[in-house]
């Protein structure tokens, strides 16, 4: 019963925690009455928007979340850096741009979303499509001598972890 | 700490400049559009997440008033980054590139955007 | 000290926006411009934040906040346009 009453209240919680969390970085202002209206925005706006996701989705690790966020930022650094090395000091004619396949484990709509935003974050890589039947993921690669080494590092760096977080 | 904060900031301004000059410079320097793809969505996002971190550190040691409305900013711009370039990659794949220049999926499927389209959504000539 | 960074930052960011227009009057195609503008917004948005560090007011943020929307959403929406036909199906 509580249970029931609880999940009409809170359709998604993250949804409600993250609004809240919103409404606090946009007043710019941490006062009582501003928590108690980003809660009321974060009961209603879930509540009005329910039937646009009837699915709840899930986060098994959110530890391992925040974990995982802080290593795309490191990597965004890193990455940063790599391009721009190849920018300044490399011709265009010395650059090797590839097409790359990576085979996807990963089920979820929301985890495939993920690693593709971070495989487009991280370092000379981008991602372009997916295939239809959403098993296979096509990354564009500003320059590497070795494709399957990076499909390896896309793999067993991201989306290992995603794997653990999300299923 | 005041001098070190200046130094800080002083640092993340210029790593911030130095960063958005150079995405716009890739921008120029690059000659195809997918490797043009690369240089503003890496640059510009650390470019802007320098400057935000300055004014935040800025408006915290020398205005006395703890903002942190800048961290609404980068988070926004970089999860809007990826949907962006995938976009724009999605539109320069549709007008420009033929399915048979990419590699195989390897799977039963081929590559989603090149699926069958439907007659009443037929892509116009944008030229 | 900081008088000088930000004045490099702001030259920087200039400078790229100058780039980003050049792209923009000589781009190969459509898609480039589309990116040339999708660049240009987030470089006003950096130079818009520098001016506020200059000014001392934080006023720019709420301005910065809605160009970073209004950048991103009209940039999906050219991208859907060109890969559709339309925006809202």
């Amino acid at each position: 019963m509580i249970r029931k009453i609880l999940y009409r209240l809170f359709p998604h919680p993250q949804l409600t925690f993250f609004l809240l969390l919103i409404w606090l970085l946009l007043v710019n202002n941490l006062t009582v009455g501003n928590v108690v209206l980003g809660l009321i925005l974060g009961v209603l706006i879930p509540g009005i928007t329910q039937p646009f996701w009837p699915n709840r989705p899930k986060v098994a690790r959110p530890l391992k979340a925040a974990q995982y966020i802080l290593l795309v930022l490191w990597d965004i650094c890193v990455a940063n850096v790599a391009v721009a090395r190849i920018i300044l000091f490399k011709t265009n004619a010395n650059t090797h741009s590839q097409w790359i396949v990576v085979p996807l484990d990963l089920r979820s709509p929301e985890a495939i979303t993920v690693l593709a935003g971070t495989i487009t974050m991280t370092p000379g890589t981008v991602t372009a499509m997916l295939s239809a039947d959403a098993q296979h993921l096509l990354v564009h690669c500003l320059d590497s001598e070795d494709p399957d080494a990076v499909r390896d590092e896309i793999k067993h760096r991201y989306e290992r972890r995603l794997k653990e977080i999300f299923e | 700490m005041e001098i070190f904060a200046e130094i800080v900031i002083s640092l993340m301004l210029v790593i911030g400049g130095l960063f958005g000059l150079l995405g716009s410079f890739g921008l120029i320097k690059l000659d195809d559009t997918m490797r043009r793809l690369h240089a503003p969505t890496k640059a510009t996002t650390l470019g802007v997440g320098g400057v935000l971190i300055a004014s935040m550190l800025y408006f915290a040691v020398f205005m006395g008033d703890v903002s942190y409305h800048e961290l609404l900013i980068t988070a926004f711009l970089f999860i809007t980054a990826p949907i962006t370039a995938n976009f724009v990659a999605k539109a320069h794949m549709h007008r420009d590139v033929k399915e048979r220049d990419l590699p195989r999926t390897g799977g039963r499927y081929g590559w989603a955007g090149y699926d069958e389209i439907g007659d009443e959504e037929q892509p116009i000539d944008t030229k | 000290m900081i008088h000088y960074a930000l004045l490099f930052a702001s030259g920087c960011f200039s400078i790229g926006m100058l780039l980003n227009l050049w792209r923009i009057r000589f781009a190969p195609g459509v898609v480039d411009r589309i990116l040339a503008l999708d660049t240009l917004v987030v470089n006003a948005i950096a130079l818009l934040n520098v001016y506020g560090i200059m000014q001392g007011t934080a006023v720019y943020f709420e301005v910065s906040l809605l160009i970073a929307m209004f950048g991103f959403v009209s940039t999906v929406a050219y991208c859907r346009f060109i890969l559709r036909g339309n925006i809202i199906e």
